[in-house]
């Protein structure tokens, strides 16, 4: 597929409003989770180390070509373990009936006293 | 037929990945659907990798020899970056999360540099646009790498200190310069022009040199507090060199996946800064200097040490509590210990919130992942500026192991480093503990008056420690009293 300069720069301009609207209203909860799971997103950077190693004719290209798999992979692959590990603890009150909200008489009454 | 029919699936599984790339990201940003989340994201790239592999098809003539070695090499990359990352992954701690998010940033970004450096080096290119493009992703992608790994390193407490001297802006701006002069002579060299004293390889060897440098002489001053701020801006330069990168290969999937975590990663850098009341330019630039020296040892007032039981004992009567974690709780692990007595002062009718400070903990959000590993509930977890107004009203504020986001100073001392910052008012309740390893400073490494402060007692120990004193103190109490 071919992308010339100007649709690339359609794609670029669309890209960065669809990520900016993505990310917006994120709750502070999430800052960490996100960082990490937007960490894995850009690791789809190992296909691109694909196309470049399948295409190595060189042995300088083929070290490059392979680092740049291994980088790639880890960073896809590792970013992907590590925000799983990270939302699996986030779970609501209604998934925990064991923490449902220990509601005490006096609870609001000192939040406002 | 092979070619075309290749070509129609990548082109057709790239469509589905940017799709699933981007709704899972979408779904990432709100809480109950995070999870699945990541999963729609995951098989986004599961089936991006794969359907990769029908490069196969489609290499260059020249490639065609080499393709059984390319391709074992392709699987042999795959394999052990997948499984050492993914074991590092699934075996880091909790607190040393923000680390690892780190390498596996700088690993994106030298990817995207490696990628830059085989176009480079085999002159692929077309045209002076690609090429430029191709040197902006290669540079910003090394920056990316270099930089991330000095961040790495400062979390994990390699490096201890930031790395500041004298006139270390204007070598910076130097080392740029060049970097950028460099990219003019390749451009100049690949369209043929006057034979310059390096030859083209020797060229990208220095241009890559000179980036890697200047992303760790960029990072060494940066202090360790605002080493979040600096990991999410270098999360979004992978974004944007990835999006580069995808332009040079033609590869759209890359352009957006790359472009939409440059620009989410930038809006939430931008989120991040504002939280902890500094702008990006000021944590790159200015950072946090040496405390003013005139200020050391000039608080009012004495550091009064209490017992850790008599402490447990006086919140176990009090109406209302709010506690205040911070980073030491967490190196102390003792999430599940804090939430053990937190448990013990409700079943005794004490109102027990947790105030939770943008940055506690190393990066923005990690001390609620931290509370949430140890099983406390979201609806006791409050964001600052959902509590804040609440201290004035409680009986005690709990400070475990946090330190600068509960300086006062912040509030009124403008020669403070961390002046302008929002803290929390643990300051503000009737009484405030502060469990505390010993006398010392914080992170960026400020005195604190609240320490000092007359309605201020300091429980001295590691807080694990602490902590399982206080659970046998309440413990003690009730079984006496039953």
């Amino acid at each position: 597929m071919a992308v010339n300069d100007f649709t690339g720069l359609y794609i670029f301009m669309l890209a960065a409003f669809a990520g900016w609207v993505i990310i917006g209203n994120v709750p502070a909860i999430l800052h960490t989770p996100l960082m990490s799971g937007s960490n894995f997103v850009h690791g789809i950077v190992v296909v691109g180390g694909l196309f470049a190693l399948l295409n190595a004719t060189t042995i300088l290209e083929q070290a490059i070509g392979f680092t740049a798999v291994l980088l790639g992979a880890g960073n896809a692959a590792g970013g992907y373990a590590v925000t799983v590990r990270m939302l699996a603890m986030f779970k609501s009150t209604d998934e925990k009936p064991l923490h449902k909200k220990r509601s005490r008489p006096h609870h609001h009454a000192a939040k406002h006293a | 037929m092979f070619t075309m029919i290749s070509q129609i699936v990548i082109g057709a599984t790239g469509f589905a990945a940017a799709l699933l790339l981007m709704y899972g990201l979408k779904r990432m940003s709100s809480p109950a659907t995070a999870a699945s989340g990541i999963r729609v994201a995951g098989l986004g790239m599961l089936v991006a990798v794969l359907a990769s592999f029908l490069y196969v098809f489609d290499v260059r003539a020249a490639a065609k020899p080499h393709l059984v070695v390319n391709l074992g090499l392709a699987v042999l990359a795959l394999a052990i970056g997948g499984s050492v990352a993914w074991w590092a992954g699934k075996t880091v701690k909790m607190t040393a999360m923000p680390q690892m998010v780190a390498i596996y940033n700088g690993m994106g970004g030298g990817a995207a540099g490696a990628i830059a450096a085989v176009e480079l080096f085999g002159n692929r290119t077309q045209g002076a646009t690609q090429l430029v493009v191709t040197l902006l992703g290669a540079l910003i992608g090394a920056i990316s790498l270099s930089g991330s790994l000095i961040a790495w390193a400062k979390l994990d407490s390699i490096l201890k200190r930031p790395l500041q001297f004298r006139g270390q802006q204007a070598i910076n701006a130097v080392v740029a310069l060049a970097m950028l002069a460099v990219c003019g002579l390749i451009v100049v060299a690949v369209a043929g022009g006057p034979l310059l004293l390096i030859p083209l390889p020797g060229l990208i060897c220095l241009l890559f040199g000179l980036a890697l440098l200047l992303g760790i002489m960029a990072t060494l001053p940066i202090g360790g507090a605002d080493m979040p701020v600096v990991i999410s801006i270098y999360n979004a330069c992978t974004g944007i060199a990835v999006g580069l990168e995808g332009y040079v290969l033609q590869n759209p999937a890359l352009m957006i996946a790359g472009t939409v975590v440059g620009a989410a990663g930038t809006l939430l850098t931008l989120i991040m800064a504002k939280a902890m009341n500094r702008s990006v330019g000021s944590v790159l630039f200015k950072t946090f200097g040496p405390a003013p020296k005139h200020k050391r040892g000039t608080i009012a007032g004495i550091e009064k040490p209490v017992e850790a039981a008599d402490a447990a004992i006086y919140m176990r009567y009090a109406k209302t509590v709010i506690i205040v974690p911070g980073y030491g709780l967490a190196v102390s692990q003792g999430q599940q210990k804090l939430y053990d007595f937190v448990k013990l002062l409700a079943a005794a009718g004490v109102s027990v919130k947790f105030a939770i400070h943008p940055v506690a903990g190393r990066m923005p959000g990690q001390m609620d992942v931290l509370l949430a590993e140890a099983g406390v509930p979201y609806d006791m977890i409050f964001q600052l500026a959902d509590i804040n107004d609440q201290f004035a009203t409680a009986d005690v504020a709990l400070v475990i192991g946090a330190n600068d986001v509960v300086n006062p100073a912040a509030r009124t001392d403008k020669s403070s480093p961390v002046y302008g910052m929002p803290i929390l008012n643990a300051d503000q309740a009737k009484r405030a503990y502060v469990v505390k390893r010993g006398q010392g400073k914080g992170y960026a490494g400020i005195l604190n008056s609240l320490f000092y402060a007359p309605n201020t007692e300091m429980v001295y120990g590691d807080a694990s420690v602490v902590l399982a004193k206080m659970i046998e103190a309440v413990r003690g109490l009730d079984s006496a009293a039953a």
